[in-house]
């Protein structure tokens, strides 16, 4: 029983890091009925991002060495590193879909395919140049530690870190979608951008939001990645990315508390199916999972079909 | 004249929307009907429940005495019948001539081995293909723009394409759906003609989605009038249109 | 060329690969890599065009069928050869037969493949079957990078070099005859109209999903075909070549030959196939300062800049006019 509770806890700890990149693609999705191929690497670039920033920060927040008590130092440092890469990270999505994406809005769908791969390629292709293929170390801005207390149960820090700061992110996110003017926007977007428009809605400022928004979240998930397991690499965006498109799916594409559920599902299963059956089959189960889903019930588990006009 | 068409007590549902409830209409041979009301009425979905695109929540649809329900819409327009589209649905990247061609191919016995091979069958097949194309361009006087765009065509000139595409195929039963939206008063008129002159040369029944009164009262023989997914009239071009239900339809509700 | 039908048009191409291949061993090794290497491509690219040219349906896990095509052709003459060819009394009579053999096998194990992925998936749409059919890409993948017998992630190993300039050229010759064929055929009209619009293919009577899987089967056929020269070529094959970039590759030369423009996807098979290596040139030009080389040297980062300022300026590829209309020769 404890070994199923600690793969659950494990589990959710991935699925944080999918649940927020999977929000990133519902989002684009939503108002734009666009797969944003290139949004795995905005959580690489967010964590490379992290990992120029950290030792400059660190110079004016110091990482405490003492592990066993809080340091308000290091709090905000590791605040200030999140909130820079999520600041960065947020321009190089409204950079991207202003420059690439927005000449190609009448164009036809495989046009914009192939763009947002190539865009994908370019981004991790320029982290390879930069960077070079070896991992690098992920700076040591939150430092980590097992709770005591639970028995035989191994919980860190970090793992709760995680999980927390995912939580808050999620309901800021919720407020801002359901009770700000321009989360409003998004949703009428995504219902009717036709309607939308003629109700006086700027369609460009507030698709320029959504890619903020949603690459913002990318980033806070590469940094919490980074926190979580400090090997970095320039390609590390690839598979997570595929994971939370599939994620974004489950939940239902468009829908964004699907998404956040969609990524939970499939960390937990991920991490099941690697602790119970064989680790072998980890980045398959996705793929599984998003085959299964397509043929059977493509709008997800929370999502609405929608019916062609004939 | 024999029952082509039975529609049963059919209801759509779409999610908590009723789009159609307990609708009846039977069509018989040579018949041309018109189905009118105000939009909204349900009038398209009617058509997409005959030809498969919708399925019906519950009822029945028989054509030539055999359930259609359920089947794809490539195997009822097979059964014989067919349809145009309210928004012209041409295929944009075919000629003229190519439109109509498509249209014949499911009537085609020969398989990917001919096409590769281009023995006397495909040839045969392909020749008869091409004049029964070129043939009914020729009645419809589009043979000259055979070789155009078919997007590129003046706008009547599309939708005589859509009948003549629909024709191809030899169905039993037409559907035209709002085939006079956007003529002139002239074209109109050409249209209610072509419309007799299909139904006679071709011996086909039609039913007619038809905003246009003076069309639909022109050249039906029977209209079901439609309000909010229910029949609300049936009868001659006269009864419907002295019937009180239907003027209240149209007009609302005076007193309100 | 109205008096050459599209028959002769392939005798005359079988003729002159024939005839070149009577010089191939004139030609540098280098050069002759490239050849192959085109021949190979414009199969790939032939192919996946009848599927996302002119058909209208994306696939991005082509190269999914060519592992297919090349693992089994590849364990055919691995496993079987010995056996086979001294059934057929050795020489180089049984070898070639065997060699064909195992290519037809691996071309219609990709078939097959694809007739399993393509009845499913094509239901689905744009997008989605562009995601579906990458994730199959990728589970084909997976599946060979698990199995050891076939050598698994360490990549498996040919004994001969028999692939040749002219049962490539063959190939590809057979290849475009049949795209070109089924295209201008009754089967092509039914293509373009499952590619325009498929509400009102169906509503004219025309099984839309027969004809996606067909032009999806085909496709794979010859994919697995080119899987199948490719590994008797390299002499070696591991699951990375074929993963999800290489199908990109494939769909970059469809595009850029102009989508249901088959003379302009060879086209853009050539180019493709000798711009890596004109690159590769490039990165080493003493005259230009050295991070312009090291950009160059990372091929894939032109590469990408490539494909996203294509896309921008002419995403109907080079070499097809800016048209939207496609006019089919009777």
């Amino acid at each position: 029983m404890t070994e199923f509770i600690q793969q659950l806890i494990n589990g959710l700890s991935l699925g944080s890091i999918y649940a927020l990149i999977a929000l990133g693609y519902t989002m684009v999705y939503g108002v734009l009925r666009f797969i944003n191929f290139a949004h795995g690497e905005v959580y690489m670039v967010g964590a490379y991002i992290g990992f120029s920033v950290a030792p400059l920060v660190g110079k004016v927040f110091p990482v405490s060495d003492d592990w066993e008590s809080f340091s308000w130092s290091t709090t905000a440092g590791a605040f200030s590193v999140l909130l820079i890469a999520m600041l960065g990270c947020a321009l190089l999505g409204i950079l991207i879909e202003w420059f690439v994406y927005r000449p190609l809005r009448s164009r036809p769908r495989l046009t914009v395919l192939i763009t947002a791969i190539g865009v994908s390629i370019f981004l991790q292709n320029v982290a390879l140049l930069i960077f070079g293929a070896a991992p690098q170390f992920f700076p040591d801005i939150q430092p980590d530690r097992v709770i005591e207390g639970l028995g035989t149960l191994t919980v860190t820090v970090n793992q709760v870190i995680v999980l927390v700061v995912t939580l808050l992110l999620l309901a800021g996110l919720h407020f801002v979608v359901m009770k700000t003017r321009i989360g409003t926007a998004m949703r009428a977007l995504s219902y009717n951008p036709v309607a939308a428009s003629l109700m006086g809605i700027n369609i460009g400022v507030v698709i320029s939001f959504t890619f903020a928004i949603g690459s913002a979240l990318a980033a806070a998930a590469g940094i919490l990645q980074g926190i979580k397991d400090p090997s970095i690499d320039p390609l590390m965006g690839i598979l997570p990315g595929i994971k939370a498109f599939v994620a974004a799916v489950l939940g239902g594409i468009g829908n964004i508390p699907g998404a956040a559920i969609g990524g939970f599902i499939i960390g937990i299963l991920e991490t099941m199916v690697v602790g119970y059956i064989s680790p072998m089959y980890r980045d398959a189960i996705a793929f599984a999972v998003l085959i299964l889903i397509l043929l059977f019930k493509p709008t997800g588990l929370l999502g609405k079909a929608e019916r062609e006009k004939v | 004249m024999k029952t082509l068409l039975q529609i049963e007590n059919c209801t759509v549902q779409f999610g908590g929307l009723k789009a159609v409830s307990g609708f009846d209409l039977t069509i018989r041979e040579n018949e041309l009907i018109g189905l009118i009301g105000p939009n909204g009425a349900g009038k398209t979905t009617i058509f997409n429940l005959i030809t498969g695109v919708y399925r019906p929540t519950s009822g029945e649809i028989r054509f030539r005495d055999r359930s259609v329900v359920g089947h794809p819409p490539y195997k009822i327009t097979a059964r014989g019948i067919a349809r145009t589209f309210q928004n012209i649905r041409l295929f944009p990247s075919l000629t003229v001539f190519d439109n109509v061609r498509a249209a014949c191919n499911l009537h085609l016995r020969h398989g990917i081995s001919h096409a590769l091979w281009r023995g006397p069958s495909f040839d045969r097949e392909e020749r008869e293909v091409e004049k029964t194309a070129s043939e009914l361009l020729e009645i419809f006087h589009l043979q000259h723009l055979r070789e155009a765009p078919s997007t590129g065509l003046p706008y009547g000139d599309q939708r005589r394409l859509e009948i003549v595409r629909a024709l191809a195929t030899r169905p039993k039963l037409l559907l035209l759906d709002e085939p006079a939206a956007g003529m002139n008063p002239t074209e109109k008129e050409e249209l209610m003609r072509l419309i007799r002159f299909t139904q006679e040369k071709f011996g086909l029944a039609v039913l007619l989605v038809e905003h246009d009164m003076r069309v639909v009262m022109g050249i039906c023989q029977r209209i079901a009038v439609l309000d909010h997914g229910t029949k609300i009239a049936e009868g001659t071009p006269e009864t419907v249109r002295a019937d009180p239900k239907v003027i209240e339809a149209y007009l609302g509700d005076t007193d309100a | 060329m109205k008096h050459f039908g599209p028959k002769t048009w392939l005798l005359i191409a079988i003729l002159a690969s024939f005839v070149i291949s009577l010089f191939e061993d004139r030609i540098n090794a280098y050069f002759f890599d490239i050849i192959i290497t085109i021949g190979i491509n414009i199969i790939l690219g032939v192919g996946l065009n009848l599927v996302t040219g002119y058909a209208g349906q994306f696939s991005l896990g082509h190269a999914g069928f060519m592992a297919v095509g090349a693992y089994i052709s590849a364990a055919i003459t691995v496993f079987l050869g010995e056996g086979f060819a001294a059934a057929l009394g050795g020489g180089s009579f049984g070898g070639t037969t065997l060699y064909l053999a195992a290519l037809v096998a691996g071309g219609l194990g990709a078939g097959l493949v694809g007739l399993l992925v393509g009845v499913p998936s094509l239901r689905l749409k744009g997008d989605y079957l562009a995601i579906v059919t990458l994730g199959f890409g990728e589970i084909i993948r997976v599946v060979i990078q698990n199995t050891e017998v076939i050598g698994g992630p360490r990549g498996f190993s040919l004994p001969d070099r028999t692939t040749t300039f002219f049962w490539t050229y063959l190939s590809a010759a057979v290849c475009v005859y049949v795209v070109v064929l089924l295209v201008n055929s009754t089967y092509g009209r039914g293509f373009c109209t499952v590619a325009d619009d498929e509400i009102a293919a169906e509503a004219m009577g025309i099984n839309t999903t027969k004809y996606k899987v067909i032009a999806f089967v085909v496709a794979a056929f010859f994919a697995g075909i080119a899987g199948g020269l490719y590994a008797h070529f390299k002499m070696y094959i591991h699951p990375e070549g074929f993963n999800f970039l290489k199908s990109v590759d494939i769909v970059v030369i469809v595009i850029l030959g102009g989508m249901g423009n088959t003379p302009g996807v060879i086209a853009a098979a050539v180019l493709l196939t000798i711009l890596p290596e004109g690159l590769r040139s490039v990165a080493r030009w003493e005259a230009l300062p050295e991070w312009l080389q090291q950009v160059a040297a990372n091929r894939m980062i032109l590469y990408s800049l490539l494909l996203i300022i294509l896309m921008l300026s002419r995403p109907q590829g080079l070499f097809t006019r800016r048209s939207r209309f496609r006019k089919k020769k009777p």
